[in-house]
This record gives structure tokens, sequence and C-alpha cells, in this order.
């Protein structure tokens, strides 16, 4: 199990945290200038990378924080 | 000597087939070839066998970073069925099944094809409602499926808790008698047998890790064993797709995360069938040696360590014992996981790219084995071709941009 730092509560099991997916991805500034293609991109291509992820958790289960980390996604370290 | 196939359905202990002799021939990469396909899978090996058993190619390349079906092949549950929703579902599963049932005489080859029946469990008036519109559903795409109540449930699957007082209480199942389970390694082994004696080089020890190209168009790849030149490039890589696709600076909506699987200790052959339970979430068959083989959903953070986290094991156990009582003294005795690519839609991607000769085939998140044999035909016929064939028409990459999705999450079976 994953042992997460919560920047509020310090290092917590997997289990009380649920996942956000990529970190830092901002909504379009201009939705309605975007192309189909670029929309599309928008809504559903996140990075996949092997290797460090920079992604989002959200304390659920304990201070109900959500914060940005990066992790390695082939060992799971979390960059101090 | 090869052995006949077998069609039991009785839950005995069954006898797998003496090891045989080798079975395929290793190759070493040539510096070209006509097709080369990047994965040495179920997936892939069944697209190199149509693309030499229907499309007359010869020239083809297998290329496997690992050892032969080591990836998702080898940590499957080996659950085949076809009782998905939607049509375009209902066709390309339903197709794989027709295949599943021609392929131990057509390869001739005894991978133990058990067509023991799924149940796939309900436990809320909403998961009535929405079986039932699955099995019309079945119905009308020519799939066997139907509802049966708690009573047939006890019959079908004699060891499963149906009484009214627990706590997910079993309120009924669908009950697709021509799914079952197969020995997954045998049918890796089967198509590789067949690929070989066509010709098809299988080479192991030999990673992708990028493409040749020649302005938008990829004529080669890029190994651990020097560039390969190719007419067609078709990707079979499941997890690690997005790496090689990002190296051409195509992004493809994929997100991988670990699967796991457990199996108990060899156990008398007490579960006649194939149940599955989306509201406790678990499934649960039990092999042909005697281990329990248990599995669940995916972890939910993104993960290439073919590894998981205790509390996804520790809960799928709960789920099967709620369900199996009878289960409560039984062991683990391995757990682990394959990296599994998961789309939005919880459908895969089986199609051209915007690059000229790659083709790929990927996204079938957790339930790419069932679809092994349809998978093969169609991507075969698409990298053959140039164009899809009509039951992956629907599943190009187009569909994210156009909002033409196929919606499996419910009928996946498994939480994503």
């Amino acid at each position: 199990m994953l042992q997460i730092p919560c920047p509020w509560c310090g290092n917590r099991d997997e289990v009380e945290f649920r996942y956000g997916g990529q970190a830092q991805v901002a909504y379009p500034e201009d939705p309605v200038a975007l192309s189909d293609a670029e929309w599309a991109e928008y809504l559903f291509v996140r990075a996949n990378p092997r290797g460090r992820h920079a992604e989002r958790w959200v304390h659920s289960d304990g201070c109900r924080r959500w914060f940005d980390v990066v992790r390695d996604t082939a060992t799971n370290e979390f960059a101090s | 000597m090869r052995s006949r196939p077998s069609r039991s359905i009785a839950p005995k202990a069954e006898r797998l087939p003496d090891p045989p002799a080798r079975l395929w021939r290793s190759a070493d990469p040539k510096r070209t070839y006509d097709v080369v396909i990047v994965g040495a899978g179920g997936h892939g090996l069944a697209t190199a066998y149509y693309l030499a058993a229907e499309h007359g190619i010869r020239d083809i390349a297998v290329l496997e970073r690992g050892w032969l079906a080591g990836g998702n092949m080898a940590r499957n549950t080996t659950i085949i069925r076809s009782n998905y929703l939607l049509d375009e579902s209902a066709a390309l599963y339903g197709h794989a099944l027709d295949l599943w049932e021609r392929w131990p005489g057509e390869l001739d080859y005894d991978f133990l094809l058990s067509q023991r029946g799924v149940l796939n469990l309900v436990h809320t008036e909403q998961e009535v409602r929405d079986a039932r519109r699955r099995a019309f559903a079945n119905g009308l795409n020519g799939i066997d499926a139907e509802f049966v109540g708690p009573d047939e449930i006890a019959e079908l699957c004699p060891i499963l808790d149906v009484s009214p007082d627990r706590r997910y209480p079993v309120l009924g199942a669908t009950w697709q008698a021509r799914a079952g389970i197969a020995k997954h390694d045998h049918v890796a082994w089967a198509l590789a047998t067949r690929a070989s004696e066509f010709g098809v080089d299988l080479i192991e020890q030999c990673e992708v890790t990028g493409f040749v190209t020649d302005g938008d168009r990829v004529v080669g790849v890029r190994t651990s064993r020097g560039d390969i030149a190719a007419g067609r490039v078709g990707l079979a890589a499941a997890g690690r797709t997005s790496e090689l696709t990002e190296t051409l600076g195509l992004r493809i909506p994929l997100q991988s995360h670990p699967l796991q699987a457990l199996v108990s200790e060899l156990l008398e052959q007490v579960h006649p069938c194939v149940v599955m339970s989306n509201h406790v979430h678990v499934y649960c068959s039990q092999a042909h040696k005697g281990e329990l083989v248990l599995g669940a959903g995916i972890d939910s953070y993104n993960g290439y360590g073919q590894r998981g986290s205790v509390q996804v094991i520790e809960r799928q156990m709960a789920a099967a014992l709620e369900l199996f009582p009878i289960f409560a003294r039984a062991h683990v005795i391995r757990t682990w996981a394959g990296v599994v690519d998961v789309t939005p839609d919880a459908s895969p991607i089986i199609g051209p790219t915007p690059f000229e000769g790659l083709f790929v085939n990927c996204g079938w998140g957790t339930g790419g084995f069932k679809a092994t044999p349809a998978v093969g035909r169609v991507f075969a016929h698409t990298v053959a071709t140039g164009s899809p064939h009509p039951l992956n028409e629907p599943y190009g990459l187009e569909r994210f941009r156009t909002g033409a999705l196929i919606d499996e999450h419910g009928a996946a079976a498994v939480a994503h």
C-alpha cells in the first residue's frame, strides 16, 4: 500500500485518499475557440508516463485537502 | 502427439496436456519485414496468425521485450464471455466467442476451453433492471443470455450463498452458458506454434524503443537489437502503448493501471462455473488444476510496476467470502499484477493512426483476453488492408473527437 505524503497530515496510508489523475490540467481559457480535436485532447488525453508523474490526490478520509505530488509510476517513490 | 480438444463442463480435475517438445522456432531479427507486430502476447500472436492464415502475409516479425506471452497474457483470470450491452461490443465479443469455439479444432491444440457458463450477479433492484436490460439486449444481438433468480442460481452454483439475509443478498443474475475459461498460456503456445509453422519470426528479448519515420510515415522500429525496417507496424503492447506512441508525439487517451489477481492453493473441484459480481466486486472461477482464481478492479493510480496495493486484494477476498462462505479457510498462495491500459469509455482502440504504416490495438484495459481471437482477426485485417474490418470500424481513435464513444463501463464488469 502506498504511503502518501499529505502536506497537512504527513505520510498516511493510501486507503485514506482518492486519486485525482494528472495535476495542473487547466480548463481551457476560451473553450468555444477550441477545435473538436483540441477539445477532445483536453477532455480525454492525459499524461501516462512510466516514471515521474505529477498527480493529484485528495485526503478524503482525513483533512479533505487536495494536493499535487510527484510520484514515479514505475517504482511508486514520491519525490520529496 | 497432440491431444484432441476437450469440452468437459463437469467440475472434475482435468489432466493438463503433456508438456510438448519445442513448439516454435526462436528467431533472430532480420533487418526488414513486411509486417512487424509489437508485443508477443495473445493479441500480437493472434494477429500474426491471421495475417498469415487469412491474408497470405508470411514475412512477419512479432517482437517481445520480455518472454512470449509473459505480460498480461500470463496474468489474466482466463474468463471468456460475450455478454456485453452495446451493439458494437456484442458484435466484437460475440465474434470472439464464435472463434473460441472453432479454435481448438482449427489450431489443433487442446487449450482446455471449458464452457462452464458465467453468472453476473446483481444485488440491488436497480442492478436487477440493468441485468434484465442487458439480457434482452444480448438476446437481440444473438448472444445467449438469460436472467435467472436465486433458486436457479443455487442450482447452477450450489456453493454460492443466495440466502436473503446476507448483507448483499443475491437478487438474480445474468447467465451465459457459452461463457467459460481457457488455459491462457496454452492459448498463446497454440498461436505461437501455428504462426511459427507459417514462417512468422517470434523474437523475444527484443524491446521496441521507438520508430523509424519518413515524414509522417512509419517505416520501421528501433529496438534493443537494432533498427528493423517494416512495411507496416502493428502495436499490441497493452500498458506500454503510450510510451511508444509518445515518441512520435502521438497522444492516445490511455492510462496505465495495475490490475491485480490472486490464486488459492489447489483445492478439490467445488466451483462449477464463473461468478462475477460488480456490486461486492469480485470475479471468481476454479482453474482446471484446482486453484480458485480471483480478480477485481484496477488500482486507482497509474502504475507500471506490475504490482498493486494490498487493500485491493483484501477487498476482493472480503467480497468472495460474502458470496462463497465455503472459501473461508482457503489460503492466498500468490497475488500479482499486470499493467492494463484503460480508455475513457472502457472500450478498446483498434485502427489506423495519423502515421501511415502504423496501426494500434490498445485500450483493452481489463478485458482483453476474452477478445483475443476477434482481435487477431480484425487487427490483421486492419494491418493487411490499411483500413478497419467492419467489426472494429467503431473502435477508431477518431471516436474521441466525434463523441461516438462506446461506453462499456457497465458490462466491463470491472471497476475502472
